[in-house]
């Protein structure tokens, strides 16, 4: 078979599945339980580092510091 | 050892673009070759003056913001400069006679339009992006950029690179590929300018104290990331001569048109979408001063956006040479574009639930959520068009030019200037704006000018689409082309006057500015531990 017909076989057959399982993957790692408590803390990211790296974090969350 | 390697290295450029000069084959390389001796002998100079000066001891810690303060000078002025390129054209379409005689060959409308679309969306956007992705990957990453003095060779360069350009199209270097125009050695330049970006994106991020790689980010990577694959491939060519502007591309026939338009709709994809959607995760939360409404509709927004977004350039070619299969397949992936894309005006609407009330009270944030309102619209409005029946009329019309600039002045230029408005006083440590009476004033001239301009496009468009498939009763064409320009005279002065207010709009953003980097009152020294952190 010549490389394009080849490709195109794997393009709309296997790829596809793939791309489809990782979609659906990513959908499910969005709304796995517990997730719902690290969003809210990577949504507040932009609060911190205002105007240094090193400033806030540690009167926002001594524990992340510490970690 | 490495700062004399840099000076034998801009040395050797400066000389070999003297000799390319030399044996220059055509007026755009040998002013090309002139500006890259000139750039490089600046750069020889400075770095020799500096050699023996005793180093300053270079800043590790803290932010490195006086990249991103000349990135904001840049995308002002850039804007300016595109903005009167473009409102100049509209004029030039309603009055041919601004194709003035004595400037045919360099300044009519053809070698303008592309001076005007490179303008706007990479000398301004580019340079939007460039400093607001170094700007905001450094605060959420709370990490100084990496690579040191990599992110001002990038802004430099990447300057150059729109030098090289405009001077190119107005030249006639062009390779005829609608905004990838630049002939081989400016792209082989921008290859080099665009690594170097990547590589201190992704230092940075690398090198990041948060656990978490904030949204924005995601959305610059991926910005970067295809911007480069899509550079590279649509750009495959091979040169005439080394001493001369003309290059071959290595694709022909279809085959080159559906790389085109998968490098043109990715462009609006990834450069006008993904990466100004970066800049609203971060600004739009941080002017609101509430995080993004969902976090979790942004991941699926990111993901959503960026597997379907790729596959829609085939809908640039509908009834052409391209197979039927591959034009339904480009209509189909736009159409589902409509989710993820309204997904993520939702979220970044929805961040302002329970401040509603700032939009009466801060005009800036009414310019983001105008903008945002904007990418609603035109990506409603764009896989509308998408569709094959629809298409069959909007096509090669000024509704797609309509289309276009509702994205562009709209959803692209709101937001960036927003961001603006809310960099310049951080940047040059300022309390405030120097006015918001004027904000408010470019907001409203900005927003009439975009509806006079997409309006009157509208119009143009369905009219001259619906004049051009007329047939009386035998089946003969009712009307020929020029009857379709003569009637489109009033809604090109109506477009021209919108491109007039909003480049006033511009204007008065950057006197603005100006002031607000230059007189404006400085900001209070913070209090030591004032208030108690929430």
């Amino acid at each position: 078979m010549d490389t394009y017909s080849l490709t195109r076989q794997f393009a709309d057959s296997w790829m596809l599945l793939f791309m489809t399982l990782f979609f659906l993957g990513v959908v499910f790692w969005a709304f796995r339980p517990g997730s719902a408590k690290e969003h809210r803390d990577s949504a507040n990211i932009i609060f911190r580092h205002e105007d240094s790296p090193d400033e806030n974090a540690t009167e926002m969350n001594p524990k992340e510091v510490r970690e | 050892m490495w700062d004399y390697a840099k000076i034998a290295l801009v040395g050797l450029v400066a000389l070999c673009a003297a000799i390319a000069a030399n044996y220059a084959r055509d007026a755009a390389y040998l002013v090309h070759a002139i500006i890259i001796m000139l750039a490089s002998g600046v750069a020889f100079v400075w770095l020799v003056r500096q050699i023996d000066e005793p180093k300053a001891v270079a800043e590790t810690t803290g932010y490195m913001d006086g990249v991103v303060r000349y990135g904001v000078i840049a995308t002002s002025f850039w804007g300016v400069v595109g903005f009167l390129a473009g409102t100049f054209i509209a004029f030039q379409l309603a009055f041919p006679v601004l194709n003035f005689e004595w400037a045919q060959g360099y300044a009519n409308f053809g070698r303008l339009r592309p001076l005007h679309t490179s303008a706007v969306i990479f000398a301004f956007g580019g340079n939007a992006l460039i400093a607001t992705s170094f700007y905001v990957v450094q605060r959420t990453s709370a990490a100084r950029l990496w690579g040191g003095n990599l992110a001002w060779f990038v802004f430099w360069g990447y300057n150059l690179f729109i030098v090289l350009a405009a001077t190119g199209y107005l030249l006639g270097a062009t390779q005829s590929k609608e905004y990838a125009e630049p002939e081989w050695y400016v792209d082989i330049w921008l290859t080099i300018v665009w690594v170097a970006y990547l590589a201190v994106f992704l230092g940075t991020i690398l090198k990041r104290q948060e656990k978490h790689i904030y949204v924005a980010n995601w959305f610059y990577l991926s910005f970067i990331v295809t911007v480069a694959m899509l550079h590279l491939v649509n750009n495959l060519s091979l040169p005439v001569s080394i001493f001369g502007a003309k290059s071959v591309q290595l694709f022909s026939g279809v085959q080159d048109a559906m790389t085109q338009w998968w490098y043109g709709h990715n462009a609006v994809g990834f450069f006008l979408t993904a990466g100004f959607l970066g800049m609203m995760y971060y600004f739009v939360p941080k002017q609101a001063e509430r995080p993004v409404f969902s976090y979790k509709l942004s991941i699926i927004h990111f993901w959503a956006l960026i597997f379907l977004y790729i596959w829609a350039g085939p809908h640039h070619l509908h009834y052409t040479a391209l197979p039927d299969w591959a034009a339904t397949l480009g209509m189909v992936f736009s159409i589902m574009l409509w989710m993820p894309s309204w997904g993520g005006m939702i979220n970044g609407l929805m961040t302002l639930s329970g401040a509603w009330d700032k939009l009466r009270t801060d005009p800036i944030i009414r310019m983001m959520v105008v903008s945002i309102g904007f990418y609603g619209m035109s990506t409603f409005e764009g896989p509308m068009m998408s569709i094959k029946a629809v298409n069959s009329l909007s096509h090669y019309t000024d509704w797609t030019i309509g289309h276009v600039h509702s994205g562009a002045l709209g959803w692209n230029g709101m937001i960036t200037f927003g961001a603006l408005y809310f960099l310049v006083p951080k940047l040059w440590n300022r309390e405030r704006l120097y006015s918001l009476a004027a904000v408010n004033w470019h907001f409203w001239l900005a927003t009439i000018g975009i509806v006079l301009y997409a309006a009157s496009m509208w119009v143009t468009g369905i009219m001259e689409g619906l004049m051009w498939r007329e047939v009386d009763a035998n089946g003969f064409l009712v009307n020929s082309f020029a009857d379709t320009v003569a009637a489109k005279f009033p809604m090109y002065v109506v477009r021209g006057l919108g491109g007039v207010m909003y480049l006033t709009g511009a204007i008065i953003m950057v006197v603005n500015l100006w002031l607000t980097a230059t007189r404006g009152e400085p900001k209070a020294a913070a209090a030591p531990i004032a208030a108690p952190a929430e």
